[in-house]
């Protein structure tokens, strides 16, 4: 896909301005191309044999019968696999396909290609396997503690333990404790995992794929195809949708070692229930917090017990641990630290990286957290927020100083002096339960609450996290003309724009188009971390200068750009932009400078429960989000209403419900995501203060507003039913029969 | 799979005389999704949408009869006057695309504990008119769920209409969701008086095997039919005794100890609705 924008700096172009994305309009109107699109003539469909079982040996497998099915091409298992038998992000634990074991429900097993996608599947169902089916190991803290629990892992049950130690004092005047649970969440993306591999004259593959990240798929691809990384050309498919869903891979080998084979092009798409067993979800939590203040509510000291439940293999579920410990006190100015954050295996699905990445679990509990210390201490819940709040040169758990911008207490200040909703009118839609009118008014009270959140932003902790661009300058049509070349995944948050914008502003030409994301040019880095508006965008801008430092030489003897492009023929320059370099966590003590870049967002949410049935109705989320500089207005609104409306449905509805390792709700029909009549209207206030590290000054948006819409919801629901509510998502039941007992 | 589709309802029961094992297609919304989910490959669909009859509805003798093609946004636009339990019912269903193609005979005809037609049918007293080339059944619709996805309709019968008497009194209906909108009832209740008689009727879905009566209920407030005000005993009683009704399990979606107690509370709400517009002289 290509754009040109061609409107002029001076019309109304450039960062700062709102300018349409050209997915937009197309994905309303159905007409955008996703992945699950693509098609070639001859190509065939692959299926995968997934394992029924949480936890089990596998006997023997017989693809006999599966072969037999007229139309089937292939039917491959872990012994048709060409190279390395196992991939990963972070460790290489994950098989291809499942070798004499199945560690989760879902697993893949086998793969078949056939000329049609119902002959693939129903060949794929004829595959006998054999199962000694063993217990699963479904209960994480016994996986993380209980030393008589059979590994799960060849790295033991144990992904990553990461203590944070800080001073020595934990006794204080006021202490508050809580155990707090957070549910599995999915990133519940629109388009399921779907691409197209397309065997090469000259023994490799062109894949086509919705990812996060090409480079790195391409990474693990190759060496388990047993061919060189140049042999294996991805290209950026459209992407419905991503959240770190499509971090780990999915479907991309499997799609390869079929068309290898066949020698015909294969293409896959899950359905949405295989969907939900394709990608990883959000870690489960389960947290202890001690918190101890004096009694005009400064903050003692926290002590922190965080497990963080990985499932059956690594994904980044190490990142995600270090996330949750790093920032497990949140934005707040903490003497003595005390926390232990871990990660577990256990036969349960794989988690992984989902919008905010250890960063949210945590938050939901510190934040509940500070309610608890407020209520003990007399103090609202924004007064004891804004004495305990960071600012910049206060110092994180990690001993990192904040050396940027970080206007805690002034922004908790303007979300409480926005004005508050009136009453509901008696509309059924305004009430709790909509037109399904539960209640004309009866049991419905209101509550309001509070939640801040602080996000690392880009890779932490010592990750080499660069971008690559390519800008090239050329007459097209007699028109100087911006061609913008980069590997980042445009997966639906505006980076097309963002990269169009920041050439357009630095280059002064205002057409420009966006080459396809593919592997031809350096890595991009992931599509996540709220990342690339800073290194893609810091990359485009690099090259952008370079090409204009050559432009305006080339002028300097008065020539014009376009005499010059004519003369001289296209000026085009690759820049590689890395942030600030970051730092170890020190394995004993937590201590270490691991993020280059804070982002902080508070929220206030009203919500109207009723009390009686359990069934809430969210009023209105105010927020508050320091993002340095705004690039494109309207695309960062839609984030903090995106970032807001995957928070509430984590805080009220989402939940993969999982029972012996088994998923019990792989639907749209029972993973309730919010609608429109559960998201409210937002009041928003974006402050522009800039980091001066980062392009621009800007500050990754994505994540950020992900994490403090879920502890303010639960807070205000907290305070209109008056119960602790330790739990998220907050079910019916659990309101609904506590008022009653 | 074969494909039949009918332009007339002589037709229509031909075929499915001829192909007992064809599976009937009104708005397609369940059907399709089963078919989607490899659900119970039906050998041959029998496409009704082409005949005209099915999409219309007339007034017989004290009731609606509404034809099997009725959409719930018609039913919604066109009905709530006289049916008001069927047309809140309808308002609940899915989202507007659905609610322009799903229709109540195939919510009968998926005959889903859940289907949220069920409650204010089994309330007001419907009838379900089913037809084959041997003739026509009515069927009261409390005798037509006989178990969780089955009815009583022959192999070779199809819904014709529902007879849905006219409202004689106040009507609701009231549905839990764990989300605001486009969502499974958890548990659901429909409530009908009848003011003329001093009677109510009751229906409960998503709380048993089959959507029911809550027999008891009915009877004690029709043995207390209140003189004035409604006394609030006899709300909560009423309310205990269609949550006695019930016979809910544990799913995903809810509790059985949710269900019990939240039929309770819509049973005594909606009795208190429906009892004041009938104090208000059908004003809610
Ligand atoms: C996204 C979504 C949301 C939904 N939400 C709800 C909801 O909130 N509440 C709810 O109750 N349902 C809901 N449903 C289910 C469905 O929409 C309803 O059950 C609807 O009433 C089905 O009507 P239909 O005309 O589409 O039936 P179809 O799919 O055409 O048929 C359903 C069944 O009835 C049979 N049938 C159809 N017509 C006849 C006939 N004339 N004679 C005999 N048998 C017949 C079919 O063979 C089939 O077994 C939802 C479905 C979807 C896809």
């Amino acid at each position: 896909m290509s754009i040109a924008t061609g409107r002029t700096q001076e019309t109304g172009q450039g960062i700062g301005q709102s300018l349409l994305r050209p997915d937009g309009t197309l994905k309303v109107t159905g007409e955008f191309a996703y992945s699950s699109d693509l098609w070639l003539d001859g190509m065939l469909w692959g299926a995968t044999l997934r394992s029924p079982h949480p936890s089990a040996w596998i006997r023997s497998i017989d693809v006999g019968p599966a072969l037999k099915v007229p139309g089937v091409f292939a039917v491959l298992t872990h012994e048709d696999v060409p190279g390395e038998k196992f991939y990963g992000l972070e460790h290489k634990d994950q098989p291809v396909l499942a070798i004499d074991q199945v560690r989760y429900q879902g697993e893949p097993i086998a793969l078949v290609a056939a000329d049609h996608p119902e002959t693939a599947r129903r060949a794929a169902d004829l595959i006998e396997v054999v199962y000694e089916v063993r217990e699963a190991v479904t209960d994480p803290r016994k996986a993380a503690f209980d030393l008589t629990i059979p590994p799960v892992s060849v790295h033991g049950n144990l992904v990553r333990h990461q203590p944070v130690r800080v001073g020595g004092t934990f006794t204080a005047d006021v202490v508050v404790t809580g155990e707090y649970e957070v549910g599995m969440q999915d990133q519940a993306f629109l388009g399921p995992e779907s691409g197209l591999a397309v065997p090469a004259e000259d023994g490799g593959v062109d894949l086509y794929i919705a990812t996060q990240w090409l480079h790195v798929d391409q990474d693990q691809i190759a060496p388990c195809l047993n061919l060189p990384k140049d042999k294996v050309r991805l290209t950026l498919a459209g992407v419905g949708g991503a959240f770190g869903a499509r971090e780990d891979l999915s479907m991309q080998i499997h799609a390869s070692m079929l068309a290898l084979r066949t020698g015909k092009p294969v293409k896959f798409v899950y359905g949405r229930e295989e969907s939900f067993f394709g990608h990883v979800h959000r870690h489960p939590a389960w947290m202890r917090y001690e918190h101890g203040a004096d009694r005009d509510g400064k903050l003692v000291y926290v002590k922190a017990e965080i497990v963080l439940d990985g499932g059956a293999y690594t994904s980044s579920s190490p990142a995600v641990v270090g996330n949750a410990a790093s920032l497990g006190v949140g934005p707040y100015e903490v003497p003595n630290v005390f926390i232990d954050a871990y990660g577990t295996y256990t036969n349960n699905p794989p988690c992984g990286a989902m919008r905010g990445f250890g960063a949210v679990q945590a938050c939901y509990a510190y934040e509940s957290q500070m309610d608890r210390l407020a209520e003990a201490c007399g103090l609202s819940p924004v007064e004891i927020r804004v004495r305990n709040a960071v600012s910049q040169g206060s110092l994180l758990a990690t001993g990192q100083v904040i050396d940027t911008p970080a206007p805690l207490a002034d922004m908790l200040r303007e979300l409480d002096a926005m004005p508050l909703p009136g009453p509901s009118s008696l509309d059924l839609r305004e009430l709790p339960g909509g037109v399904a009118q539960t209640t004309h008014g009866e049991g419905v009270r209101r509550g309001i609450g509070y939640g801040v959140g602080i996000k690392n932003i880009c890779f932490s902790e010592g990750f080499d996290d660069y971008s690559t661009a390519r800008v090239r300058v050329e007459l097209l049509g007699d028109e100087p003309h911006v061609l913008v070349h980069t590997a980042a995944a445009e997966v639906g948050q505006g980076l097309i724009m963002v990269k169009t914008q920041i050439a357009q502003t630095e280059l002064g030409i205002d057409r420009v188009t966006i080459v396809p994301a593919d592997t031809t040019v350096g890595s991009a880095g992931s599509s996540s971390a709220s990342r690339q508006s800073y290194v893609t965008g810091g990359a485009v801008r690099a090259a952008s200068l370079a090409v204009k430092e050559r432009l305006d030489a080339l002028t300097a003897d008065g020539r014009s750009l376009t005499q010059v492009l004519a003369e001289e023929g296209p000026v085009e320059e690759t820049r590689e932009y890395r942030h600030r370099r970051t730092f170890p966590m020190d394995p004993l003590t937590g201590q270490g400078d691991s993020h280059t870049q804070l982002a902080l967002c508070v929220h206030r949410a009203v919500v109207d429960v009723d009390v009686e049935l359990g069934l809430i109705k969210v009023v209105e989320l105010a927020a508050v989000q320091d993002v340095g500089k705004i690039l494109n207005p309207l695309a960062l609104e839609g984030q903090i209403h995106g970032g807001t409306a995957q928070g509430l449905g984590l805080a009220l509805m989402e939940e993969i419900q999982v029972r012996d390792g088994k998923v019990l709700n792989p639907s749209f029909t029972d993973y309730l995501i919010p609608t429109i009549l559960d998201m409210p209207p937002m009041k928003l206030s974006i402050l522009e203060n800039p980091d001066p590290h980062a392009p621009y000054g800007l500050r990754g948006a994505g994540e950020p507003p992900t994490l403090s819409s879920t502890p303010a919801i639960a807070a205000a629901v907290r305070a209109a039913t008056g119960l602790p509510l330790s739990r998220v998502p907050i079910r019916p039941d659990d309101i609904a029969l506590a008022v009653l007992a | 799979m074969d494909f039949l589709r009918a332009t007339t309802w002589a037709e229509a029961l031909r075929m499915k005389a001829d192909r007992p094992d064809a599976t009937p297609v009104q708005g397609g919304t369940d059907v399709m999704v089963e078919i989607n989910l490899d659900k119970g490959r039906p050998k041959a669909l029998l496409d009704l949408t082409p005949v005209a009859e099915l999409t219309e509805w007339s007034v017989e003798s004290g009731n609606i009869r509404i034809g099997a093609g009725v959409t719930y946004t018609r039913i919604i636009a066109e009905l709530a006057d006289r049916l008001p339990g069927l047309a809140q019912a309808s308002r609940t269903v899915g989202s507007p695309q659905i609610r322009n193609r799903g229709t109540v005979a195939g919510n009968l005809g998926a005959a889903s504990p859940a289907g949220d037609s069920h409650p204010p049918l089994l309330a007001s007293g419907a009838i379900v008119e089913a037809e084959s080339v041997d003739g026509t059944r009515m069927i009261p619709v409390g005798d037509f769920y006989t178990g969780v996805k089955r009815h009583a309709l022959a192999s070779h019968e199809l819904i014709r209409a529902i007879h849905v008497p006219v409202k004689r009194g106040p009507q609701y209906f009231s549905k839990i969701g764990t989300r605001n909108a486009m969502v499974i009832a958890v548990c659901s209740f429909g409530i009908a008086l009848n003011a003329e008689d001093r009677t109510v009727g009751t229906g409960i879905g998503s709380a048993a095997p089959t959507p029911r009566r809550a027999v008891e209920a009915e009877a004690f407030l029709a043995g207390n039919w209140p003189a004035g005000d409604l006394d609030p005993a006899v709300a909560k009683r009423f309310g205990e005794l269609v949550a006695a009704a019930a016979a809910p399990i544990d799913d995903v979606r809810g509790s059985s100890g949710y269900r019990v107690h939240a039929l309770a509370v819509m049973a005594r709400r909606t009795l208190g609705w429906a009892w004041q517009e009938l104090r208000n002289g059908g004003r809610s």
